[in-house]
């Protein structure tokens, strides 16, 4: 009787759970894309053309900075993330003018100092002195001038570069770029040792700002360009997540009928750990924050038909030792023991499978490997510690003594 | 009403081989001659999704796509209430900003999903997808021999790249289209099918144990009661795996139709590999050795 309770208890809390959490839960997963519509770029990137080096660090500097030109979109969660030694994957949902992210994305506005090369016309400043990955990120800021104008003062990193440069120059331009356009060109009177400059003309005060964010922004160590670019409208990316989930659901539910209809109570024992499979996995989802695309959806339901195999398997091989003439208890025993060892190796393999993949693999196939993975786990959790437990609970208790609630026949039994 | 599940598998391998390898030389022979239908994917170019909430003719389409004078005409393909354009030449930022804005004239609400690919990312992306069947057929060889031995190893290497080129010969011979969701379910295939055949052989392992197998007919009883004991099981996993594909694919999204066609195809590869070609391969590789059984088993 003990144990009987402590079976229902069991069942009925973890239902309990699952009903009051699921809902909140399925809310917080965080969708892919293809799903909820947005945009995808995969930049390459180069070393700008007048020098500087692609380095781990300077990558991850140029991610930096564009998941800030995201952000001062005002586009929501731009995700941003460097993929292997030279390339930028970003990730913007929910865009409504898509032209206008991708061109403030593409055209960095790149500050640059210049002088004037010898055979210059006059005012045309041809020499780059400083780019823009030697000024200060996001240092660039509004203050007023002595004459109370607004005006951008700026920090160069290299304070001794800089104070090389305008000894150089004493009494001559040093004009500021921001990409082709000539801001100002201010004559060098002094040599300047603080690695402070600033740009001043006739800017009203939100000119000013304007111009102190552009160059914020505007300060990437590295060129990009766009190798892959994917956008997809919202409505097609709920229609997809839609007819998805609806087709999962349909899937799964001719599973569980299968399964219950195919082995009475241990099948429906197997319905309700792969009940909790799903639910541990979008819990998984949720906690360790991956997100769902499309086809991990597909890899979702197609590890449930995998899970289940952990109980096709395990429930086979106790109705072969029930026909074989045994008891009930002890083919439970011998059916759980053996079919353990079958699922673990072969789970093992699979899981050998999936790990190259997410180690070799690249986008989509990461995910999907991934997904596998934690599928296999959870599932040698639910489909083969969890049910095995749960059978042996309600044998133990007389819950389960028939061979026919195994859907095995008396006549098929062959004397021991 | 049960049917009679001793029968001979290992006489009728026989013939499978040579089916297999029949299809195997087919496909060799496709994909020499014909090579894959490469989708968007493979092929530098824009493919353009379209979701209409009103049905849209190819004379009311056309036009419209003639008006924004793109140098190379897309190819089209409508379906319900959808149309999928494509052009081999990669849309810059303003075409695909103008070409939205034309198809937006003849359904305001119509959404959009485009696609721009550089070849080099999904060639890419096929690249590793091989290294990595290649590196962990090597997992698989060396976990396999620890577990069980190498015979089974190679024998179920086979069945695995077996499934596996099965699939892409199906779809090189039917001209159907890969795109890199294909390569994902070719890796899913190779997991389900290495687990499937695994199965078998834990029980061929274990009645090793229980009996005394002298001859090549011993053993030739042992791999066939082996897969009469576990042909039940690998039925029914093969049916509820290929249930949750089959409905991915007839209500699924559109864009993992594919993805589930092969899903469905290798599923099928998978079960019929693990009985007819992967335990009879062991078979043939363990006769070699029979001198050497014999004094195992004594």
């Amino acid at each position: 009787m003990k144990r009987l309770l402590s079976f229902i208890i069991t069942v009925l809390v973890l239902t309990g759970v699952m009903a009051f959490t699921t809902p909140g839960l399925l809310d917080k997963v965080r969708l892919g894309l293809d799903l909820k519509g947005g945009f995808e770029i995969l930049y390459q990137a180069s070393p700008m053309d007048n020098g500087g080096e692609l380095t781990r660090a300077s990558l991850q500097q140029t991610a930096k900075s564009l998941e800030k030109r995201a952000n001062a979109l005002g586009t929501s969660e731009p995700e941003v993330t460097t993929e292997g030694t030279d390339r930028i994957r970003l990730k913007i949902a929910g865009v409504t003018d898509e032209a206008e992210v991708r061109e403030k994305m593409k055209e960095p506005a790149v500050m640059t100092f210049r002088s004037a090369a010898e055979g210059d016309a006059a005012g045309v400043y041809s020499k780059i002195e400083l780019v823009g990955s030697d000024f200060v990120e996001g240092a660039a800021e509004v203050q007023r001038s002595n004459l109370n104008q607004p005006e951008i003062s700026i920090s160069i990193k290299d304070k001794a570069k800089f104070a090389e440069i305008t000894k150089r120059l004493l009494g001559k331009e040093l004009a500021i770029y921001l990409d082709e356009n000539l801001l100002s060109a201010p004559f060098v009177r002094a040599e300047l040792t603080d690695g402070k400059a600033s740009i001043s003309g006739n800017y009203t005060l939100d000119e000013a700002r304007e111009l102190a964010d552009t160059i914020n922004l505007g300060a990437l160590p590295l060129k990009l360009t766009e190798k892959y670019s994917q956008s997809v409208g919202a409505t097609l990316g709920k229609q997809s997540l839609d007819q998805t989930v609806r087709a999962g659901l349909v899937g799964s539910l001719i599973i569980l009928i299968f399964m219950i209809g195919m082995y009475r109570l241990p099948g429906i024992l197997a319905s309700f750990a792969l009940i909790l499979h799903t639910w541990l996995l979008i819990l998984v989802f949720v906690v360790a924050d991956f997100t769902l695309t499309l086809p991990g959806i597909a890899a979702f339901i197609l590890g449930i038909g995998m899970a289940v195999d952990a109980n096709i398997i395990t429930n086979e091989r106790i109705r072969e030792e029930i026909r074989s003439g045994k008891g009930i208890m002890s083919s439970v025993k011998a059916g759980n023991k053996t079919s353990f060892r079958t699922v673990m190796d072969a789970n093992v393999t699979t899981i050998i499978v999936a790990a190259v993949m997410f180690a070799f693999g690249t986008g989509a196939v990461k995910g999907f490997a991934l997904i596998l993975i934690v599928e296999i786990v959870l599932s040698i959790l639910t489909n083969l510690y969890f049910t095995h437990w749960l059978l042996t609970v309600l044998v133990k208790a007389g819950a389960l003594k028939k061979p026919k609630q195994f859907g095995v026949k008396e006549s098929d039994i062959s004397a021991l | 009403m049960r049917f009679n599940k001793d029968m001979d598998y290992v006489h009728w391998s026989k013939y499978f081989f040579s089916f297999s390898i029949v299809l195997t030389v087919l496909g060799v022979v496709f994909l020499g001659f014909m090579g894959l239908n490469y989708s968007v994917d493979f092929k530098a170019g824009s493919n353009v999704d379209v979701s209409l909430t009103k049905s849209i003719t190819q004379a009311e389409l056309q036009p419209a796509l003639d008006s924004l004078n793109f140098e190379h005409a897309p190819s089209i393909t409508f379906g319900e209430n959808r149309v999928n354009i494509r052009y081999d030449e990669v849309l810059e930022n303003e075409q695909s900003e103008a070409l939205k804005a034309e198809i937006s004239k003849l359904d305001a609400q119509a959404s959009f999903e485009i696609n721009t690919v550089d070849t080099e990312m999904a060639r890419e992306l096929a690249r590793n997808a091989i290294y990595s069947v290649l590196l962990s057929s090597l997992g698989i060889i060396i976990y396999v021999s620890i577990r069980f031995e190498w015979r089974f190893a190679l024998a179920s290497i086979v069945a695995l790249l077996h499934d596996a080129f099965m699939v892409v010969a199906v779809f090189s011979i039917f001209r159907l289209e890969v795109d890199i969701t294909f390569i994902v379910a070719v890796l899913t295939i190779i997991g389900y099918s290495i687990n499937d055949t695994i199965v078998i052989f834990d029980r061929i392992r274990e009645n090793l144990r229980f009996g005394k197998q002298k001859t090549y007919e011993d053993l030739k009883v042992l791999v066939n009661k082996s897969i009469s004991q576990t042909l039940m099981r690998s039925l029914y996993t093969a049916f509820t795996v290929f249930i949750a594909a089959f409905f991915l694919l007839v209500m699924g999204g559109e864009s993992i139709k594919m993805f589930s066609l092969a899903m469905v195809v290798g599923l099928l590869f998978g079960a019929y590999s693990s009985i007819f070609i992967a335990s009879p391969l062991w078979l043939l590789l363990k006769k070699r050795q029979k001198p050497a059984v014999k004094n195992n088993a004594v």
